[in-house]
């Protein structure tokens, strides 16, 4: 699968898995991870037939229904040489909990754990795996990032974004108060217990705010739109973004949830 | 105790909105947490011990049988007795058998979660035997007629005020307008009162944090020494304990302390750290003339060799509920019954039925803070997804949910559809929003909408764009 590059080198084919959230709400992070893959010296495609990773029914306890959708994850990244996202919470499905969900199905369970074994998310996957230059990337402000639970637990996610972070020219990281609780999104939860989540994401922005950054950073958009929606409710004037925006270099468009000309 | 977990939703609302409640649990969310990180920042070998700790509890449950007729053995060997119960009726029974026939008056009791779990101050109440609480945390809540909400730290749920108020309605005989505005004084008078009970009781009651079976001790942690006191002073000591307590010989408790009292208050042992063998011998200057020791397992037998299993490696530290974003903002008496948190959520559907507790392996989001500090490492939020898994194949899962959850996996399940819906809904909510960039209120999404505005689509979906723009598939 490995192709051969201009230069001669060999590149890997990375399958971008866009995850549910950015295909239907922010397309624009799609577009950010491929021009960051490609400039790490990867061949990119969007295989066709993706739609979600089935952790929603994965963890509202449905295993028949998160395997039918998660089969559709197993076909469409077959070939390639890497599955990637930009999510800690959708990367964090396929790699750990994907071998769990098909143990009991011998039809299926040698092909999630080869997926597992080759998916990875976005900002690790730049760090660790292609050890990312990001030289010449600028972004003017104070910024402060938000470690997403799936992807700091799970994943490990921590050094590696603040490392990229910190090579963007004219961008200044200030760390949150009680950077490691949860922003209350955590998926269905949110609607399904909306008082607990809702107390939850009002200490979250109230600690992020504190921080005085003009910009909130984290590597999911499910708490990204949580804490862009609570943000915008409260009428603070804080945006949000995901972190690929910003290492892109595209932050033309809009922050999340505001549109054009809306402060 | 009278369970209200099937009320769970109101009952956290009503903590949401209790002021008081929510200044008083300030101090688990910042002080427990730091204390645990700091001293497990001294301890290098930290999550060695955790793996050991886990592996000693992994190996007792697979040979549980052995070790706790091993532990019988022993304690009948060092003159004590073992009471095999099968529910809390049994071990009511049995202790009140013992009370009895001591003609006890008086109960003096440690801090016991097996005793809350089997409603035993109520019973003995109702049998005209007077119990006490001797740990200050559990006397102020029996003096308020309340359950504990926290497993370690009972009375976290209260400010000094509220003790203030809970002394001056019990201690009547002491003059009004005493000083308990700090908490010395308070501590001083709870001092007071008990002394007299330590001496008055007839049987003294504590729990167990470990059973070993080496010896056929018991061993308890606490910071006061009332566990001391409750069991050495009066005519025989009851130790109430739950099955999974047993740990094989000395060396294995000692391993585990060294995680326990770290994980729960992050001290690196607890004031108090102790080993009960048998009654008083005849060289003994001191000591119970009786010990026993009632061993329950109120449905944790059931548990072994299913996926609740790991769950019985739990030694009571509290530190998930310290750490859990939701214990956080609720506190534990919402959670409805005697365990509350992520431990809480996997045990009591265990004990007491699914059929009630539906709510509490469900108000999680999974952010897994629980697991990375659980000194035994529980796989806690894989444990709630079985519970879910249960309720989804036993249709407990509500109706709407059930089928708006089923519709969207078939859709999910065919991305070319799926694809086609998500453009649709993303125009819908785009022609809704009408240029701004979030809305307020949309159709079918108030429980988002009730706490944060729904960002909008930016445009078309990223696949759609994907496609038009002749990128490589």
């Amino acid at each position: 699968m490995m192709e051969s590059g201009e230069t001669g080198k060999v590149k890997p084919v990375v399958g971008l898995f866009v995850t549910c959230l950015v295909d239907l709400f922010r397309p624009s992070v799609g577009f950010a991870a491929v021009k960051l893959l490609e400039a790490a010296g990867c061949t990119v495609r969007v295989p066709a037939g993706q739609s979600c990773c089935g952790q929603p029914a994965y963890n509202s306890g449905a295993r028949a229904q998160a395997r039918a959708v998660a089969r559709t994850v197993l076909d469409a990244f077959a070939e390639v040489d890497y599955l990637v996202a930009p999510s800690g919470s959708c990367a964090g499905m396929i790699r750990y909990h994907y071998p769990a969900l098909f143990a009991d199905d011998p039809a299926d369970a040698a092909r999630a754990e080869a997926l597992a074994a080759k998916t990875w998310e976005l900002v690790s996957f730049l760090t660790d795996i292609r050890d990312m230059d990001l030289s010449g990337a600028r972004f003017d402000g104070t910024v402060t990032y938000h470690d997403a639970c799936s992807g700091l637990r799970e994943l490990g996610i921590e050094a590696g974004p603040r490392a990229l972070l910190g090579a963007v020219e004219g961008l200044t990281l200030t760390e949150a108060a009680d950077r490691e609780i949860c922003c209350g999104f955590g998926g269905t939860f949110c609607v399904k217990y909306p008082d607990i989540s809702g107390r939850m994401v009002a200490d979250k922005v109230e600690a992020l705010a504190a921080t005085g950054a003009g910009t909130v950073l984290a590597g999911d958009l499910g708490c990204l739109m949580n804490i862009a929606g609570r943000l915008r409710r409260e009428g603070r004037a804080m945006e949000a973004r995901h972190i690929a925006e910003v290492l892109a270099g595209m932050t033309d468009s809009p922050a999340i949830g505001r549109a054009e000309g809306e402060v | 105790m009278e369970i209200t977990s099937p009320t769970f939703k109101a009952n956290a609302r009503e903590a949401l909105d209790d002021t008081t409640l929510q200044k008083a649990l300030g101090f688990v969310k910042v002080g427990f947490v730091d204390r645990r990180a700091k001293a497990a920042a001294r301890l290098p070998e930290f999550e060695a011990l955790r793996d050991q700790a886990k592996a000693i509890k992994d190996h007792t449950l697979a040979n549980l049988d052995l070790y706790l007729e091993r532990f019988e053995e022993k304690v009948t060997a060092a003159g004590g007795t073992v009471h095999w119960c099968r529910d809390g009726a049994e071990a009511r029974t049995t202790i009140l058998d013992i009370c009895r026939r001591l003609e006890a008056r008086t109960v003096t009791k440690g801090k016991s979660m097996i005793a809350e779990e089997i409603a035993l101050n109520d019973f003995l109440e109702e049998q005209g035997i007077e119990p006490v609480e001797t740990d200050l945390g559990e006397y102020i809540i029996q003096l308020r007629h309340e359950p504990p909400s926290h497993i370690i730290a009972p009375a976290v749920h209260l400010v000094k005020e509220q003790v203030s108020d809970a002394f001056r309605a019990a201690h009547t005989h002491l003059p009004a307008d005493r000083n308990l505005d700090e908490a010395p004084t308070l501590l001083a008078e709870a001092r007071t009162i008990l002394r007299r009970k330590f001496l008055a009781a007839d049987v003294g009651i504590t729990g167990a944090n470990f059973l070993i079976a080496e010896t056929g001790s018991t061993v308890i942690v606490t910071n006061e020494g009332n566990g001391d006191l409750t069991q050495t002073l009066p005519r025989a000591h009851i130790v109430l304990a739950s099955l999974e307590k047993v740990v094989p010989t000395l060396e294995d408790a000692s391993t585990i302390l060294r995680v326990l009292a770290r994980s729960a208050t992050g001290q690196e042992f607890s004031v108090y750290t102790t080993f009960s063998t048998g009654p008083r011998r005849a060289e003994d200057l001191d000591g119970p003339e009786e010990f026993h020791v009632v061993l329950l397992d109120n449905g944790r037998s059931a548990m072994l060799g299913t996926e609740f299993q790991d769950m019985l490696r739990c030694i009571r530290c509290g530190a998930c509920l310290n750490h859990c974003p939701v214990y956080g903002a609720v506190g534990g008496h919402a959670y409805g019954w005697v365990y509350p948190g992520p431990m809480g959520a996997v045990l009591t559907p265990s004990l007491v039925g699914i059929d009630k507790t539906g709510h509490l392996p469900n108000a999680s989001s999974f952010c897994g803070r629980c697991e990375a500090v659980c000194p035994m490492r529980i796989p806690l939020p894989k444990m709630m997804r079985h519970w879910r898994e249960r309720e989804f194949e036993r249709h407990m899962t509500p109706a709407a949910a059930r089928t708006a959850l089923g519709f969207w996996a078939w859709v999910a399940a065919r991305p070319r559809l799926y694809g086609v819906m998500a453009n649709l809904g993303a125009r819908a909510l785009r022609i809704w929003a009408r240029g701004r960039g979030a809305l307020v209120r949309v159709p079918l999404a108030g429980g988002w909408t009730a706490e944060r505005d729904l960002p909008v689509p930016e445009g078309q979906s990223f696949q759609a764009q994907w496609t038009r723009r002749g990128g490589a598939r």
